[in-house]
């Protein structure tokens, strides 16, 4: 049967300006692991700056396909889509990936293990990332998942030698393997039923009928996207794995990875199935509530601070997730996906300047426990107001870039006004309220105790790791008091074929 | 075509595969429970892909399969670490963390 396809075969035009950043990073990345073979090991030190400059050099086109006002660009017979949402997620995952890079480069500053490698695999997944965001087909959703996954399990195991790093890669690979196997098996099923694996195509077959078949399939693939997002009941693996990992690895899967879940679940989702909203409005109103419940609740006991952020991470997604439980209804599409997506902007700009933290206090005071906080505004008062800052922004405190997005969440499940979407919205509510109880007791440790070992010495913050702090910080202010900004990036995240349109 | 017997074979795969991966406590174990259903999808695709008579799922099942190999290599890689380190390849050994 191919064969006999074979004649008919022409080769794709391909738009090459639309290709330039998954090209560049591609071509980066072969002359990473070129130059890590070749290079004497004193001056293994170029691999950094180069890793950064290659990321860098990929946003470049993001921004002149961003300014060039070519419309839609679509590639392979529309299964490659660089739309306005693709271009703003590219260029979050690769800013995130950049400023993960300048944490690890503080972090070898440290002499933790090294190996060339461990560029190579970062701009893989970065690469993995940046693909998804144009994914608009089953096999490249796929694809683009599992490049971005299996580079991150390694990384998660990143310390060979250590027990809890290879606690932390064994469990996060075991359960994302299970997760897109159960994906694959719904991927299946949706194309037995549909005869294509183009998402357009699966929505056209979908309709609004429902078979159990159907459900299934549909029920399958959330799933396997749930475990990538940390949704409870899928979100066993997160606290061990970002526990265990170190710092920036943790840093990277808990922002970049994570928004690449949703990335892929925002996609799968509004474009290939937007009638089945029966199945899928519920399952997200469960997995929310469901999420943000547990992750508040277990995090008001951690006593380890990345552990607590890997729950307080859990709980984030679980107002991420808001959105999509009623992204069906009529109308609501549109500030659903606002809603996500500055979600997302906000909680990466965050996310990754409280990890910079972590990993400056952590320096100093060589404890991850929370109480080794104590007393941090007596003699780093800079850093101190930095993480209140952040806290502040995790908890949703205006000025701070927190509160907008979940202002935006809030405000699409009002817009939706049914009385799920109510009820949804004051579980929110009450979970914010919750959030203030653990990032309160770290702002407490720093402002008002006394330091637990009275070693008051002020605390080194090297150039890297300074640069990230400023990156964040400055994206944190600014996205909390401009909320037009993050607005702007919604408002122009238009999703080509979003509910068949 | 004898479609529904393909996806039968499938089914009861997947079926034994997710009972594998939930039940084993052996990590090599669950890494073959997960090929299972993994193969189970390659059946799904190609029986759907001669009824449905295009290529798309003859490739998905390709790449399926290549990306299953990568995925194994990494797999057994860490269990082979995880063995060096503790001299056991059980998963209820796994408990450094809790909470």
């Amino acid at each position: 049967m191919l064969s006999a396809l074979a004649p008919a075969w022409t080769s794709p035009t391909i738009d090459y300006h639309a290709l330039a950043p998954e090209m560049i990073l591609a071509g980066g990345i072969v002359l990473l692991v070129l130059l890590d073979l070749f290079v004497a090991d004193a001056k293994k030190w170029i691999l950094t700056p180069l890793a950064s400059f290659i990321v860098l050099g990929a946003f470049i086109p993001v921004l002149t396909l961003a300014l060039s006002d070519g419309g839609v660009r679509s590639l392979f017979d529309d299964r490659y889509m660089v739309d306005n949402f693709s271009l703003v997620m590219k260029g979050l995952f690769l800013l995130s990936g950049y400023v993960v890079i300048l944490l690890t480069a503080d972090h070898l500053r440290e002499g933790d293990y090294y190996q060339g490698e461990y560029w190579f695999l970062l701009l893989t997944s970065l690469l993995g990332m940046v693909m998804m965001a144009s994914s608009r087909d089953l096999v490249s959703i796929f694809v683009s998942l599992e490049l971005l996954s299996i580079p991150a399990y390694m990384m998660a195991a990143w310390r060979k030698r250590d027990l809890r790093s290879n606690e932390a890669g064994i469990k996060y690979y075991l359960l994302g393997v299970f997760a897109s196997a159960l994906m694959l098996y719904g991927m299946s099923l949706l194309y037995g039923i549909s005869g294509s694996t183009k998402l357009v195509e699966i929505s056209k077959y979908l309709g609004t009928d429902l078979t159990s078949v159907r459900a299934l399939a549909v029920f399958f693939i959330v799933v396997g996207f749930a475990f990538k997002v940390s949704a409870v009941p899928f979100h066993t693996w997160a606290p061990d794995t970002y526990q265990g990992a170190p710092t920036p690895v943790t840093a990277f899967l808990s922002v970049a990875s994570k928004a690449a879940g949703f990335v892929a679940l925002v996609t799968v989702i509004f474009v290939g199935f937007p009638g089945s909203h029966d199945v899928w409005q519920p399952v997200f109103w469960i997995l929310s509530a469901l999420t943000m419940t547990v992750g508040n609740v277990l995090a008001l006991k951690q006593t380890n601070i990345v552990r607590m952020l890997a729950y307080s991470s859990v709980a984030q997604g679980g107002f991420i997730l808001m959105p999509l439980a009623v992204a069906g209804i009529d109308g609501v599409a549109n500030s659903a996906l606002r809603a996500i997506v500055t979600y997302l902007l906000v909680y990466a700009a965050t996310n990754l300047g409280v990890f910079a933290v972590v990993m400056v206090v952590a320096r100093k005071t060589r404890s991850g426990e929370i109480s080794s906080y104590g007393g941090l505004f007596s003699y780093a008062p800079g850093i101190a107001t930095l993480m209140t800052m952040f806290m502040a922004s995790l908890a949703g405190i205006p000025p701070f870039g927190g509160w907008f997005g979940k202002f935006a969440a809030f405000q699409s499940l009002v817009s939706a006004g049914t009385t799920w979407a109510y009820a949804l919205a004051i579980i929110g509510g009450i979970n914010s309220a919750v959030a203030f109880g653990y990032y309160g007791k770290i702002l407490r440790e720093m402002w008002m105790k006394p330091v637990p070992d009275g070693d008051t010495t002020p605390v080194t913050v090297y150039s890297s790791l300074s640069v990230a702090l400023v990156i964040t910080s400055v994206a944190t202010l600014v996205l909390g008091t401009f909320p037009g900004i993050p607005l702007h990036f919604g408002d122009i995240a238009g999703l080509a074929g979003a509910f068949g349109k | 075509m004898l479609l529904n017997q393909f996806l039968m074979l499938g089914a009861v795969l997947f079926c034994i595969g997710v009972y594998g991966v939930i039940v084993r406590k052996n990590a090599v174990l669950v890494l073959m429970s997960i090929e299972l259903i993994l193969n189970s999808v390659n059946i799904n695709l190609l029986a759907f892909s001669l009824r449905n008579g295009t290529p798309d799922g003859h490739t998905f099942a390709l790449y399926v399969i290549a990306v299953a190999a990568a995925e194994v290599g990494v797999g057994l890689a860490m269990v082979l670490l995880m063995y060096r380190n503790r001299r056991s390849v059980g998963l209820d050994d796994l408990s450094e963390m809790k909470g």
